[in-house]
């Protein structure tokens, strides 16, 4: 085997700056590839010493042509690759994807279904905000915190696996209903969960919280203002850690949210000690909502009955023929969705999770587009680097949380 | 959302001349490429629409012009979201940039230009970003093969 010199590699990046010579800035490459980025990304900084005077945040090392994709397949099977955008909470975006299909078949979901999706989408925001808060953590040497953390997350991983059969990537929605029902005890496993999740968050809060080390690190450190994170896009924890209370939950109330009674923890002043305790508000909200869905989940199906969408029921597909045709057209051809466009927005633990579907009519989308939250957030990430440590950023891009599938699709 | 809030935007932006009409819950405004740049600056400035969500392009092979340019705003007081189409041709797809007016532009314009070769006039930065340089065509184009590959780095033989 025989490969290149490494000179005749071609760079995929060109930066927006070059060396200046002799006495000038230091120009640094971090990542794409490296222990501390949180992701998959590059961050070309322009040093003055150890402040960082501009950056050049590169994403797409993980593009695999998710829309590309979209458009060979069926409505159907296009929702294990939705899953794969932000995985750390994956079903959300089954539920974002699924209710865009919904709307424009013009179907409208069961009640269980309705606050089965509720409950799930409140569950995945706690494994969310828990990986990212203990991922920011352990970035910053707070190893036994990051184990509290992700403790409890692998109880809620192995928890969700009990329901969808899977621990990351679930595949778990269905356009007009979810996979399956719950199975027997799921929800007394939850409430256990719950409480030892109350337990060893109070843990953490006395960990961190009040430590001069971690204060140090995080207080006005990667400031961003309301109006800058408003101009550059910002949603989710992160406009909300700059004081503005604007979460799409409450704003344009989907799935049961406005049957539901929460608070918005916004922040202060938008650094990353903010960011950090927003996630960490956000998620005694998110048990606060489950405990409420677990008393108001109602008896019922979860799946709507519609031909266009829905699988019959396999015995009938063995012993009747209408059924088997349906089986047989659904796979084959897909779900007849109506041609239209449609834009459904949830508020995903990062932000405005936005599906844009475009359907001609057929069984197979004509664009699937994605508004990833973290892409938008890549495109400012820069206000909050610069100015500051070059070891500030780790701490700062730590808690702007970017998902490489979601943000490079 | 409220639907009062969409037919008071929809009348107004009939009484400017612009097809508008209210679908599955959205607004949609069309808009001539030329007056976008005019159009996005007054929805800021009178409407309220103070955040840029989304830039994407839609390929309609086989239709003149072939390329609708989709803009989606927001509006953080009003909680409402409008879509803004700009239909452009295959020979010419130029939209005005709005860089100038939302700082998200800037990445949302290089992808949309990746993806379909859409030019934004007045984003002086359109490099690659989901995509390497060196990366020929646009693969969101329907015209482009789903398998064709562009390796930066020569595959090895075994």
């Amino acid at each position: 085997m025989k490969l290149p010199p490494l000179t005749s590699l071609p760079n995929p990046v060109k930066s927006a700056f070059a060396p200046s010579g002799e006495g000038g800035p230091v120009i640094v490459n971090i990542g794409p590839s490296h222990p501390a980025t949180h992701g998959t990304v590059q961050i070309i900084a322009e040093l003055d010493g150890e402040r960082v005077l501009r950056t050049d945040v590169h994403c797409g090392y993980l593009h695999r042509g998710f829309e590309k994709e979209c458009e060979s397949h069926t409505w159907h099977t296009v929702i294990p690759y939705v899953d794969r955008l932000n995985y750390v909470s994956a079903l959300i975006n089954d539920f974002a994807y699924c209710e865009g299909v919904e709307r424009l078949l013009g179907i409208e979901i069961t009640p269980r279904c309705r606050y089965l999706r509720t409950l799930l989408s409140e569950y995945s925001r706690l494994v969310d905000h828990l990986t990212c808060v203990a991922a920011g953590l352990m970035e910053l040497g707070a190893m036994t915190a990051f184990l509290y953390l992700v403790m409890i997350r692998d109880y809620m991983y192995e928890h969700i696996a009990d329901l969808t059969g899977a621990r990351v990537t679930y595949s778990y929605g269905r356009i007009g209903g979810l996979a399956r029902d719950l199975p027997a005890g799921w929800l007394t496993r939850l409430a256990e969960i719950l409480d030892r999740y109350e337990v060893f968050i109070a843990r953490v809060h006395g960990l961190v919280d009040r430590n001069r080390i971690f204060i140090d690190r995080m207080r006005d450190v990667g400031v961003l203002t309301t109006a800058a994170a408003i101009d550059y896009g910002y949603t989710g924890p992160i406009l909300r850690s700059t004081g503005a209370p604007r979460d799409l939950r409450r704003d344009t109330p989907y799935l049961a949210y406005a049957e539901l009674d929460f608070d918005i923890p916004v922040g202060i002043k938008g650094d990353n000690y903010d960011r950090y305790f927003v996630r960490m508000r956000e998620m005694d909200e998110s048990v606060y909502m489950i405990r409420q869905l677990m008393e108001m989940l109602p008896e019922g199906p979860v799946d709507v009955v519609d031909h266009r969408c829905m699988f019959p029921d396999k015995a009938l597909v063995y012993t009747e023929i209408e059924s088997l045709i349906n089986h047989f057209k659904l796979v084959m051809d897909g779900p007849a969705v109506p041609a239209g466009e449609v834009y459904v927005a949830h508020e995903s633990p990062n932000g405005e999770l936005g599906f844009y579907l475009v359907s001609t009519g057929g069984g197979i989308p004509h664009k699937v587009h994605v508004r990833a939250p973290s892409f938008v957030h890549m495109g400012g990430v820069h206000t909050m680097l610069n100015g500051y440590q070059l070891a500030d950023i780790v701490p700062t891009f730590g808690s702007v949380n970017m998902i490489g599938g979601e943000c490079d699709r | 959302m409220t639907q009062g809030t969409l037919d008071t935007l929809r009348e107004r932006f009939s009484a400017d001349g612009l097809p508008a009409e209210i679908a599955l819950g959205t607004l949609v405004v069309h808009v001539a490429a030329p007056a976008m740049h005019a159009f996005a600056a007054k929805l800021k400035s009178e409407s309220g629409f103070d955040m840029l969500l989304d830039v994407t392009a839609i390929d309609w092979p086989g239709r003149d012009p072939r390329f609708d340019v989709v803009w989606h705003f927001y509006s953080t007081h009003e909680h409402v979201r409008v879509r803004v189409k700009t239909a452009v041709t295959e020979g010419s797809p130029v939209v005005p940039s709005l860089t100038k007016l939302y700082g998200s532009a800037a990445f949302m314009e290089r992808e949309c230009h990746d993806m379909y070769g859409i030019a934004f006039d007045g984003n002086d930065d359109l490099r690659p970003i989901l995509l390497y340089e060196g990366f020929v065509g646009h693969p969101l184009r329907k015209d482009y093969p789903k398998d064709r590959e562009q390796p930066l780095v020569p595959y090895r033989t075994p």
